[in-house]
């Protein structure tokens, strides 16, 4: 999956459906969402300010995103001042080139690694391995993913498509060719699990010179770096080599130490429902005898400046990767992480995947479609990202053509094939989304009609409707339960 | 073209829409959230901390400064520990009443040597009562980061009242960024497995936390 794609994926349509016939899929998945749904909600409702908290990490990303360069600028010097080492990789090969190279120069074949989404985006593990390094992810769910020889179906539980039996049988069966073999009589209970993880792991750590991570948040002003986790995995990556490479987009940058305070709020509660997740590491540059002694940070492009270019797309990249917008997804809930042929599933893959690959294959281009415009994601995002906006936008982009920039480029795309259904029904919504009253009126009629709807969609949605019953029309528009409750915070004040 | 100014470049371009006169980060951002989420006292503080602690899973005890040593020293025995690593400027008179050997932190000792250890003992910069969480900053009493993850079990020591702010953004204009900070709440934990949550996969299983006062 060099570049990010899944090769061969077919469009989500088709993917979708395979994914919905699968009943173990759907269970597991329904049980998942549902779960980190409902703890998450009682999370978020512990904070009287969330709706303060998600302005203002809403602002803050998007003050960065608006003065990126000098950002960027900033932050190269503060980890240069820090004892730290700064590289730039305009694309996906060029970063996998010099983490390569990075690992060559300190003789190791071996790297220890920390959960990170641009790495996976960038394929870097297929191309450490290309060039004689073994990559080992360290985080369980990752792990069960790489002894599996699977793809990641969920961005917090990335390995949530696998029930304990099945994980079970890879331990046994792989372990072993990659180090620790599972223990004798290995059973499929969780602790039992984990420990053996843990055993399998350890050996890995405690060898291991090299470090590869990628960095929750990057702080301009002081050159720090901060990971979010819960394992440990990563304050052992992070600590223990003696060489540290973190690939980080370019997106991942805010301006001060203080603007931490916002995001290490909502992230936590957002993603796994705690008040705080178990571990946090924070590091600037390196530090004489605690840590690695060389540090080395590759700035990640991959696309996201092509993205930046967009004016409504803009805002995906203020996305902090908290997962909470697919677990409210009846699409995602029903196709699974996979059908989005990408590292960005659910709705946040949807409207991110297509801007950063551009729009050409047809799984990308059919990713704006892979929603139901419920805006339920736009509901629980903690930096308000307006997915079904850019999910339209999309639509129209793939409908009718139009121009983007690709690769710093300004090209103009011409009307995707084989969408004319697709075309017609955008004329009707690009009227109703040019006229707010329109749309609004059309959202609550949609709710006061909710049980006529039809139980299939039509048109490129019908794939996968066909083996779904449609998710319920919720009882109040999305809209109008924010203009009443300012989030849910002021529920039941008849603010 | 370096890759440097190539993405610069590009950068700029993508914001020819942004005007130069753009609102300055102050204005910009706005805080409009709280700074502590109700209103307590000092020792409802130091609660809600303990509180909030256990509920991850963390294993609280409460003494006087003159009980300290007393207390440590039942909970390395209940525990069976026979080595303890000790930071280098942890207090002395902490450990005055454990029979446990004590194990210096050297920069010299692997990865290895300290996973033969069976506690680590510490202070702590920070406590966050809001989220059950402490922060360690590298400070003499706490020493370097992997001490307090390469153990599986770690006692640490917090002053209370003193130690202890009611939230994350008292947190950070406490700390210090340009040292290796570590939040820890709770336990070493995954869900990776059907979202059952299981403690320790590669850090500490057991977390013990000692508020202590008047010292
Ligand atoms: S889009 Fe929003 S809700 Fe979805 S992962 Fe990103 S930050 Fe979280």
């Amino acid at each position: 999956m060099s570049g990010g794609t899944f090769v061969g994926m077919p469009a989500f349509p088709e993917a979708a459906r395979e994914a919905v016939g699968d009943t173990t899929l759907r269970a597991n998945l329904r049980h998942a969402t549902r779960t980190i749904r409902d703890k998450r909600a009682k999370a978020v409702a512990e904070l009287a300010d969330w709706a303060e908290l998600r302005e203002a990490g809403k602002r803050v990303k998007d003050h960065t995103l608006r003065h990126l360069d000098h950002y960027l600028v900033r932050l190269e010097e503060s980890v240069v001042r820090a004892g730290g080492t700064v590289h730039w990789a305009a694309d996906a090969e060029e970063a996998n080139r010099v983490v390569a190279s990075l690992v060559k120069a300190t003789g190791e074949t071996e790297v220890v690694k920390v959960k990170s989404m641009a790495t996976q985006e960038i394929g870097l593990n297929e191309a450490l391995a290309a060039e004689g390094i073994r990559a080992y992810e360290t985080d369980l769910a990752e792990l069960i993913v790489q002894l599996g020889d699977d793809r990641p179906s969920h961005i917090l539980v990335p390995a949530i498509h696998r029930n304990r039996g099945e994980i079970r049988d890879i331990f046994e069966r792989e372990m072993g060719s990659w180090g620790r073999p599972a223990p004798e009589g290995l059973t499929d209970s969780p602790g039992e699990l984990a420990e053996a993880a843990r055993r399998h792991l350890r050996e890995k750590f405690l060898r291991a010179k090299v470090g590869i991570s990628g960095a929750n948040f990057m702080v301009a002003e002081t050159g720090t770096m901060v990971v979010v986790e819960s394992e440990g995995n990563g304050r052992m990556c992070l600590t223990l080599p003696e060489t540290l490479i973190s690939v980080v987009g370019v997106e991942k940058v805010v301006p001060a130490w203080r603007d931490l305070e916002i995001f290490l709020q909502t992230l936590p509660r957002s993603s796994t429902a705690e008040r705080m997740n178990p571990y946090t590491s924070m590091w600037t540059g390196t530090t004489d005898e605690d840590g690695p002694s060389a540090f080395h940070l590759v700035l990640l492009d991959n696309g996201r400046t092509d993205t930046l270019a967009d004016e409504v797309g803009r805002q995906a990249l203020r996305c902090i990767r908290c997962s909470a917008c697919l677990n409210v997804c009846p699409v995602y809930e029903r196709a699974g992480g996979h059908a989005y042929g990408s590292v960005y599933p659910g709705p946040i893959g949807a409207i991110l995947s297509p801007q950063l690959r551009g729009t050409r294959s047809e799984i990308d281009a059919s990713l704006p479609y892979a929603s139901s415009l419920c805006g339920a994601c736009y509901e629980v995002c903690p930096v308000a990202i307006d997915i079904p906006e850019v999910l339209v936008h999309l639509r129209e982009r793939v409908v009718q053509g139009g121009a983007v920039t690709r690769h710093g480029n300004r090209v103009t795309l011409k009307p995707a094939k084989g969408h004319a259904a697709e075309r017609a029904a955008m004329r009707a919504a690009g009227l109703a989304f040019a006229r707010p009253g329109v749309l609004r009126l059309g959202q609550r009629l949609a709710s006061r009609t909710r049980r006529l709807h039809p139980r299939t969609l039509p048109g490129p949605g019908r794939a996968w409707s066909a083996a779904r019953e449609l998710p319920k029309v919720p009882a109040e528009p999305f809209r109008d339960w924010w203009q009443r409750t300012r989030g849910g915070t002021t529920e039941g004040n008849g603010k | 073209m370096s890759s440097r100014d190539r993405i610069l470049g590009r950068v700029r371009r993508a914001l020819a829409d942004v005007a130069d006169d753009d609102t300055p980060y102050e204005q910009a951002v706005g805080r409009a959230y709280l700074r502590e989420h109700g209103e307590r006292t000092a020792g409802q503080t130091v609660d809600l901390l303990a509180e909030n602690l256990a509920d991850y899973r963390a294993l609280v005890h409460r003494c006087a400064d003159e009980e300290l040593p007393e207390l440590l020293a039942r909970l390395l025995a209940e525990r069976g520990s026979r080595t303890v690593l000790v930071p280098p400027g942890l207090p002395p008179h902490w450990l005055a009443a454990a029979a446990a050997t004590r194990v210096p932190d050297r920069a010299t000792s692997t990865a290895r040597d300290l996973d033969r250890v069976d506690s680590v003992l510490t202070g702590c910069a920070v406590a966050v009562a809001e989220t059950g969480t402490l922060v360690l900053d590298g400070s003499p009493d706490q020493g370097r980061r992997r001490i307090t993850l390469v153990p599986d079990h770690h006692i640490c020591v917090v002053r209370v009242p003193g130690q202890v702010v009611p939230s994350v953004p008292g947190a950070l204009g406490r700390l210090d960024p340009e040292r290796p900070l570590t939040w820890i709440s709770g336990p070493s934990a995954t869900s990776d497995i059907e979202l059952d949550r299981v403690e320790g996969v590669h850090g500490p299983r057991t977390l013990e936390v000692v508020l202590v006062s008047g010292g």
